[in-house]
């Protein structure tokens, strides 16, 4: 069955789905939208790390975007905003990151997969690392959840019932860089984001409690990956971008239905 | 029974010395008010007291097993986020439905169980912030500034449900308010804060203190009078207020 190229790139889409639904609800409620960006930034300079010191490229971008999560935790009310922070560690990363590809000498890299992704070469090998990421991060957020969104309401409150919100945080960044790290094959490090918070986003009309809005946006995530796939393989169009069409006319969709649900009452 | 010492406490952010030296005891079933400017340190003060913040010397002792309930200053939950009343209230709590219900009630709203938490208003909203403070049935409450946002008549009658509290569950409560006029009436105890303990003492004392009148002059005769005002149209028991204006 896993030597279907399609059946492979299905599941691996379908893996980052779940991992990335919980941890989009997250980010959506914390608007912290700009750290997913900025942590997938910065993994374009794991990717060429990796191809220097010749690791898998899992583990140089994993790498790479731990460091950057930490970094912007450590920083963040130190002077500048949050936002600028992560606008000024983005871009640098990126950059830095593709000046680092082309000085690399002797290695041809297509770069485009990495900014795009190539969800139709993933190998059995990379779903399982896909999948296990994805597991190990599902795990986490299911194992803290009542602290997590606990510390996202107030970070008093969490104080009080006797969580630290600053671990709680960190588990978070942790996840975000799992997850950037593994899916930077499936969509690629300029759409990862989309597929963080557009699924959470979407199913944010539909959901009346914090626990089925995520299971709404895994079920969304998982969605867009099937059908984006096949619209691809349909249509001939890259498969990355396709599933984020699919999860935003989605997300356009629902929201249009939840405007008018809210002005009919 | 003493629920909380704070000894010889010093909070500093940096080399930002927000308090000094703060000696506080609190004792069950007393109201105790915090006042003070802004940037008093008052609440560095409650922060050290939940543990948010670590004090830079002295230390606050709590009684041994001391259920606190805290009430945030400023909870905004943002509209992305569904949550119902019942699913925040039990949040970190292992209570039952039953239970939230009996928090809702005595808190003044008992209605509220299923609603969702972005549908509320201002004082819906601080009355069930109240309720998840108090259905672990705490020994002490802690309020900063719980009525802000609201408009007087709303925060007056968030303080009457507050001393109905103590009356019904006889428990402990501290809370900051720069509401001086309201506060001056439900008080037994008013500590007034500017990085130290300036002041403090019954509600009467503390107001004709020569370190309080530095502080707040004569703008808080206005609020008092006007708060007096007020009462003489509303309620009947503003003894302690008129005693506190004169």
């Amino acid at each position: 069955m896993l030597d279907d190229f399609m059946t492979r790139a299905t599941l691996a889409g379908i893996g980052v789905a779940f991992a990335a639904a919980p941890l989009g609800c997250f980010v959506v409620w914390r608007r912290m939208a700009y750290f997913g960006d900025a942590t997938a930034h910065a993994a374009i300079l794991g990717v060429a790390l990796s191809l220097t010191f010749q690791m898998s490229v899992f583990t140089g971008a994993l790498a790479v975007a731990l460091l950057m999560a930490m970094t912007v935790t450590l920083l963040s009310g130190r002077g500048y905003a949050m936002d600028t922070l992560l606008g000024v560690m983005a871009h640098s990363a990126l950059a830095f990151g593709l000046v680092a590809v082309s000085l690399l000498s002797g290695i041809r890299i297509d770069l485009m997969a990495y900014l795009f992704g190539d969800i139709l070469a993933v190998s059995r090998s990379d779903l399982l690392v896909i999948w296990g990421g994805a597991a190990l991060v599902v795990a986490l957020i299911i194992w803290r959840w009542s602290q997590l969104l606990t510390a996202t309401l107030n970070e008093e409150l969490a104080y009080a019932s006797g969580y630290d919100p600053k671990r709680e945080q960190l588990i978070l960044t942790l996840s975000l860089a799992v997850t950037v790290a593994v899916a930077i094959k499936v969509v690629g490090v300029l759409l990862i984001a989309a597929l963080l918070i557009i699924p959470a986003a979407a199913a944010r009309s539909l959901a009346r409690s914090p626990e089925s809005m995520a299971l709404i946006a895994a079920a969304i995530g998982a969605f867009s990956a099937v059908a984006g796939l096949r619209a691809a393989y349909v249509f001939d169009t890259p498969a990355g971008p396709s599933i984020v069409c699919v999860a935003a006319i989605l997300f356009a969709c629902f929201s249009l239905v939840g405007w008018q649900t809210k002005h009919k009452l | 029974m003493t629920l909380i010492t704070v000894e010889n406490l010093s909070v500093s952010y940096g080399a930002n010395t927000v308090l000094r030296h703060v000696d506080m005891v609190i004792e069950a079933g007393e109201i105790v008010t915090i006042v003070g400017p802004n940037g008093s340190g008052k609440t560095s003060l409650l922060r050290a007291i939940i543990g948010a913040t670590k004090p830079s010397a002295g230390q606050v002792t709590l009684k041994p097993g001391l259920k606190i309930g805290y009430v945030p200053q400023k909870l905004h939950i943002d509209p992305t986020l569904p949550i119902s009343v019942e699913r925040f209230m039990r949040l970190t709590n292992r209570v039952s439905r039953k239970n939230c219900v009996e928090a809702l009630k005595t808190a003044g709203v008992p209605d509220l169980l299923t609603r969702q938490m972005s549908q509320l208003s201002g004082g819906q909203f601080q009355r069930v912030l109240l309720a998840r403070a108090l259905i672990n049935r705490p020994d002490i409450l802690l309020l900063d500034e719980a009525t802000q946002g609201l408009d007087q008549p709303g925060s007056a009658a968030f303080y009457h449900q507050i001393e109905d509290v103590r009356r019904k569950t006889g428990c402990a409560i501290l809370m900051i308010s720069h509401e001086l006029h309201v506060v001056m009436s439900a008080s037994d105890r008013v500590i007034c804060l500017n990085g130290h303990v300036c002041c403090e003492g019954s509600p009467a004392v503390v107001a004709s203190a020569p370190e309080y009148r530095a502080l707040f002059g004569t703008g808080t005769g206005g609020a008092l009078a006007l708060y007096r005002h007020e009462h003489d149209h509303e309620h009947d028991h503003s003894k302690d207020s008129r005693e506190a204006a004169e």
